[in-house]
C-alpha cells in the first residue's frame, strides 16, 4: 500500500485531482449544514448577480440559490456517479468472467448480448431508456448503468481470457479447485487494476451523462442536480450568466478531477507504464 | 596498439539509484583479435548483455550508461563517438545477433526488405544490386530456396530460418566483429547445432571477431577460443578455452563447471516393477472447431499427442525428451487431466481417470501433482507462499491448522526459511520460487510427480539445487516422478528410463543407459549428436 502511494504522489496532476475530488465530496457531504434549506426554495430576489443579496454564486429565474443548488447537487451527481458505476462493474465482471473463463458457446453468446449494447450510441440510448421509465434518480442510474457495463464486460472478459491459461491457475486445477473459487480467489485479484481504472474513469462519464439527461429535462424534477440547474438557466443566458456558468465549472472541474484521479491510478496500478516518465 | 579488433578497459556501466547494485559492470577488461571467438559466459544479471549492448551504444540511457572506462574499436574510443559516427559503425563495422529473432526482426517487413536496408543505410549500390546479394547472403546462410524467403515475411519461417536470417543482416557488410547474444537459447537443440556450426563457419570466411554471449558452457567447449566468466557484474576468471574448462582458477567458475551436468548417464536405481500410472493410445489434438454460427475460418488442426502409450513404474523417473512442439507438455497436461484427451487412457490404480469428471476426479488429484516450468507465472501474485502451499489440503478437506503447519513443515523440506510462509512470491527469486511451486505440490502429498522443465527456466548453479532437492523430495516420499525436458543433459541425471518424442509420438523408449549409449532410432540419435559441448565431456570424464 505505501508502494503504491509512493508511485500515485509521484503524479503531481493525479494528487491535484485528488484534492479536488475531495473538495468536491467535503462540500457534498457538509451541503446540509451549509444550506440548511431546501435547494429548491425560492426568494424574493430572482435574478440576482453573485455575491449581491446574500447569493455567493447569484440566483435564478425564480430567485433559487445557485450556490446551494451546486452544493446539494454535487451530492446527487457523486451518489449516481458511484452507484451506477458499481452496478455497471458488477454486470460487466459477471458477464466478462464467464465469457472469459469459459470460452466457447458461453463466450459467443455472453459477447453476442454484450455487443448489442454496444451498438446503439450510448447517449441517444440512456435518453431512450429514461424516457421509457419516467425521469427519476433510478431511472437515471439504470439507464447509465445499462449503458456503460459492456465496456467492463469487455476489458474483464479479455483479462481473464489471459489469466486462465496461466501456470498459477493451472496448479489450482491440479489441486482440484472448483471454478468459481478460481475465478473469484485467484483470477479476479489479478486483474483489479485495469477494472479500478476503468471505473474511476466510468464516474467520471456517469456524472457527465446524468448532467446531460438533467439538461435535456430527463432527470429528477426533485432531486437538485448540476444539470438541472444548467438547463434552468439555459434560456436565461444573456441576462444571467452565473446560472449555467457556476454549474458547468463545477461539472468541469469534478470530471477533470476525477479523470485525472484514473490516470494515476492507470500510472500506478499498471507496471508496465511505470518506466514511461 | 597491436593487430587487437576491440579492447575494452576499466569499464564501468552504471545502473539507476536505487538498483540492486550501483554497477551493472566493474572495471570490465577483455579485448578481443580478428578470427578469434571470446565467449561471456555468466547466470542472469552477470551484466554480459548490458556488456554488449554498451558496445553497440545500445545502452538504455539515460538511465543505464557507461561511468568510466573506455571501449577501443581499432583504436577509437567508442565511448567517445558521435551518434552520427555510432550509426556508421553499427552493421557495418559491428553488428549483433539477437536472442529471441521474431522479436529482433520486424514482423510487417519481408525478409529482403529488412536485408536491403542496411545497403541502403550503408552503401550505395543499385537496387537490382542490392537484391542480387541479398539473395546471396541468403544463399551462404544456407536457407533453402532463398528467392522465396526474400519475399517472406518473419512469421514465415522457422525459429531457425528467422535466427540465419538475422545472421545474414549482422554480416551483410562484413562486419570486423559479430556479438551474438545468446543467439540459440530459443532454439531447439538441433537447430541450435546447425546456428553454431553457421556461426563458426562464417567466421572462417570473414575473420571477424565474434563475441559470443552465453550461459550454456556446452556451447562454450564447443565455440570459444578464449572464455570470460562474469558474476555480479565482475570478470572473475579469462582464459583459453581448455583452461577455463578445465583446470577452473576462480571458485566461481569451479562451482559453475561442477552444476553442468555431465552428459553419463547416472546409475539406475533399483526399482520396482509395480507399474504406479500408465498411459495406453493417448491421442490429443488441438483446432478443428468451428466459430459461431459455422462462420469465419475453421482453426489450424494439430495432432498434438499421437497414439501416446508409456508406463511409470513405481520409484522411478521417467524422462519425455523432445525438441520446442512435440506434444510432449501436452502429454504431461493429458496425464494430469489438465487437458482432456480424444482418446485412450490414463490408468492410475486401476482406473482409468480420462473417465472421471470434474468432482470424481477431485479425490484422485492428491495422487499425482505437477511442477512448472515457469516460476514466475505459476504462483499467484496475490496470494501469500503460505496460503498458496496450504490451499491444496484444505480444498482436499484438511482444518487450515493442519493445512497450515503442513505448509511449514514443506517449507523446510524444500529448504526456504519459514518466514516466507507470511511473504508473496515477488519477493522471492525464481530459485526460490521454484521450490515454493515443489512444495505446493507435495503438500497432498502425490504418489506421482509430473515436472514439466521444471529448471529450464533457471541458472545452471541453481537449476542443479533444484535438480538435487528433486532428487532428495523423491527418495524421501516415495515418489515416482514424470520428468518432460529437452535438455538431455539434465535427462541424463535425472532419469531411469526415456521417451523420446517427435510430432507427438514417442519414437523410442528405454533405460536412459541405453538410450545414451546406442540409441535405435535416427531422430534420437540426431539428437544426442546435437548436444553441445560433447568433447569436453569426453576429456572431463577421462581425467
Amino acid at each position: 500500500m505505501r508502494e503504491f502511494w509512493s508511485r500515485f504522489s509521484r503524479n503531481r496532476q493525479a494528487v491535484l485531482g485528488l484534492v479536488i475530488l475531495g473538495l468536491v465530496v467535503f462540500v457534498a457531504s457538509i451541503a446540509n449544514l451549509i444550506y440548511p434549506n431546501d435547494p429548491f426554495l425560492y426568494s424574493r430576489f430572482p435574478l440576482s448577480g453573485p455575491g449581491e443579496n446574500g447569493f455567493l454564486l447569484g440566483s435564478d429565474s425564480i430567485g433559487r440559490d445557485v450556490a446551494a443548488g451546486i452544493a446539494h447537487g454535487a451530492k446527487t451527481s457523486l451518489l449516481i456517479g458511484l452507484i451506477a458505476t458499481l452496478a455497471a462493474v458488477f454486470i460487466g465482471l459477471v458477464f466478462g468472467a464467464f465469457a472469459g473463463y469459459y470460452g466457447g458457446l458461453v463466450d459467443d453468446i455472453l459477447m453476442r448480448v454484450t455487443e448489442v449494447f454496444q451498438t446503439i450510441p450510448s447517449f441517444i440510448f440512456a435518453i431512450l431508456l429514461v424516457a421509457i421509465m419516467k425521469p427519476s434518480i433510478e431511472s437515471v442510474v439504470i439507464a447509465i448503468t445499462v449503458v456503460s457495463w459492456p465496456a467492463v464486460a469487455r476489458l474483464v472478459r479479455g483479462e481473464f481470457l489471459s489469466l486462465k491459461n496461466r501456470e498459477f491457475v493451472q496448479a489450482c486445477h491440479t489441486l482440484g479447485m472448483g471454478d468459481f473459487r478460481i475465478m473469484l480467489a485467484e483470477i479476479l485479484p489479478n486483474c483489479l487494476s485495469p477494472i479500478i481504472v476503468i471505473g474511476s474513469l466510468m464516474v467520471a462519464t456517469a456524472i457527465l451523462v446524468e448532467s446531460g439527461l438533467a439538461f435535456l429535462g430527463l432527470g429528477d424534477p426533485n432531486v437538485m442536480s448540476w444539470g438541472f440547474i444548467i438547463s434552468d438557466g439555459r434560456s436565461m443566458l444573456r441576462v444571467a450568466w452565473w446560472i449555467c456558468t457556476f454549474p458547468g465549472i463545477a461539472i468541469l472541474i469534478t470530471v477533470l478531477a476525477i479523470n485525472l484521479v484514473g490516470e494515476g491510478l492507470n500510472d500506478a496500478l499498471n507496471p508496465r507504464l511505470r518506466e514511461r516518465s | 596498439m597491436t593487430n587487437k579488433l576491440l579492447k575494452i578497459s576499466d569499464l564501468d556501466i552504471a545502473l539507476p539509484e536505487g538498483s540492486e547494485r550501483n554497477l551493472a559492470v566493474e572495471k570490465l577488461n577483455i579485448d578481443l583479435s580478428p578470427g578469434e571467438t571470446l565467449c561471456i559466459v555468466g547466470e542472469s544479471g552477470s551484466g554480459k548483455s548490458l556488456t554488449a549492448r554498451a558496445l553497440m551504444g545500445l545502452l538504455p540511457a539515460p538511465h543505464v550508461r557507461v561511468s568510466q572506462g573506455k571501449i577501443e574499436f581499432c583504436g577509437e574510443d567508442l565511448t567517445k563517438a558521435t551518434e552520427p559516427r555510432m550509426r556508421q559503425i553499427r552493421g557495418s563495422e559491428i553488428s549483433m545477433i539477437f536472442q529471441e529473432p521474431m522479436t529482433a526482426l520486424n514482423p510487417v517487413m519481408t525478409i529482403g526488405v529488412q536485408i536491403d536496408e542496411i545497403f541502403r543505410f550503408h552503401a550505395a549500390m543499385p537496387q537490382r544490386a542490392r537484391r542480387l546479394r541479398a539473395i546471396e547472403l541468403l544463399e551462404d546462410v544456407q536457407l533453402p530456396d532463398p528467392k522465396q524467403i526474400v519475399a517472406a515475411y518473419p512469421h514465415e519461417l522457422s525459429g531457425g530460418q528467422r535466427q540465419r536470417a538475422m545472421i545474414a543482416m549482422a554480416l551483410a557488410l562484413e562486419p570486423k566483429i559479430l556479438i551474438a547474444d545468446e543467439p540459440t537459447t530459443a532454439l531447439d537443440v538441433t537447430t541450435q547445432a546447425q546456428i553454431l556450426k553457421l556461426i563458426s563457419d562464417m567466421q572462417a570466411v570473414h575473420k571477424s571477431g565474434v563475441l559470443f554471449i552465453t550461459h550454456d558452457f556446452g556451447v562454450v567447449a564447443d565455440i570459444a577460443d578464449r572464455v570470460a566468466v562474469m558474476q555480479y557484474g565482475r570478470v572473475v576468471e579469462t582464459g583459453s578455452v581448455d583452461k577455463v574448462l578445465n583446470k577452473p582458477e576462480h571458485p566461481y567458475t569451479q562451482a559453475l563447471i561442477a552444476s553442468v551436468p555431465s552428459l553419463v548417464p547416472r546409475t539406475p536405481r533399483t526399482r520396482a516393477d509395480q507399474i504406479v500410472l500408465s498411459a495406453k493410445n493417448v491421442q490429443k489434438s488441438f483446432g478443428g472447431g468451428k466459430s459461431f454460427f459455422g462462420l469465419g475460418k475453421p482453426n489450424r488442426f494439430v495432432h498434438a499427442v499421437k497414439d501416446v502409450t508409456l508406463d511409470l513404474r513405481h520409484g522411478e523417473t521417467l524422462g519425455v525428451v523432445g525438441e520446442s512442439g512435440s506434444g510432449k507438455s501436452t502429454l504431461a497436461r493429458c496425464i494430469i487431466r489438465l487437458l482432456d484427451t480424444d482418446s485412450g487412457k490414463i490408468m492410475l490404480d486401476g482406473v482409468n481417470i480420462c473417465d472421471l469428471n470434474r468432482a470424481e476426479m477431485r479425490p484422485w488429484r492428491a495422487k499425482i501433482q505437477m511442477v512448472f516450468q515457469d516460476p514466475f507465472a505459476s504462483l499467484n501474485p496475490r496470494i501469500k507462499v503460505g496460503q498458496i502451499i496450504s490451499q491444496g489440503p484444505m480444498i482436499q478437506g484438511a482444518d487450515r491448522k493442519t493445512a497450515e503447519a503442513r505448509a511449514r513443515e514443506l517449507l523446510e523440506i524444500v529448504g526456504l526459511d519459514v518466514r516466507a510462509f507470511n511473504r508473496y512470491p515477488h519477493e522471492f527469486s525464481g530459485g526460490q520460487r521454484q521450490r515454493i511451486g515443489i512444495a505446493r505440490a507435495l503438500a497432498l502429498n502425490p504418489e506421482i510427480l509430473v515436472a514439466d522443465e521444471p529448471v529450464s527456466a533457471l541458472d545452471v548453479s541453481i537449476q542443479a539445487q533444484i535438480l538435487k532437492l528433486l532428487d532428495e523430495i523423491r527418495e524421501r516420499m516415495n515418489l515416482s516422478m514424470v520428468f518432460i525436458t529437452h535438455d538431455l543433459r539434465v535427462a541424463a541425471q535425472v532419469c531411469d528410463r526415456l521417451a523420446v518424442m517427435r510430432y507427438g509420438e514417442i519414437v523410442e523408449t528405454g533405460a536412459t543407459r541405453e538410450i545414451f549409449e546406442a540409441p535405435q532410432h535416427s531422430y534420437t540419435r540426431d539428437l544426442l549428436a546435437a548436444v553441445p559441448g560433447q568433447n569436453w565431456d569426453r576429456q572431463a570424464t577421462s581425467y
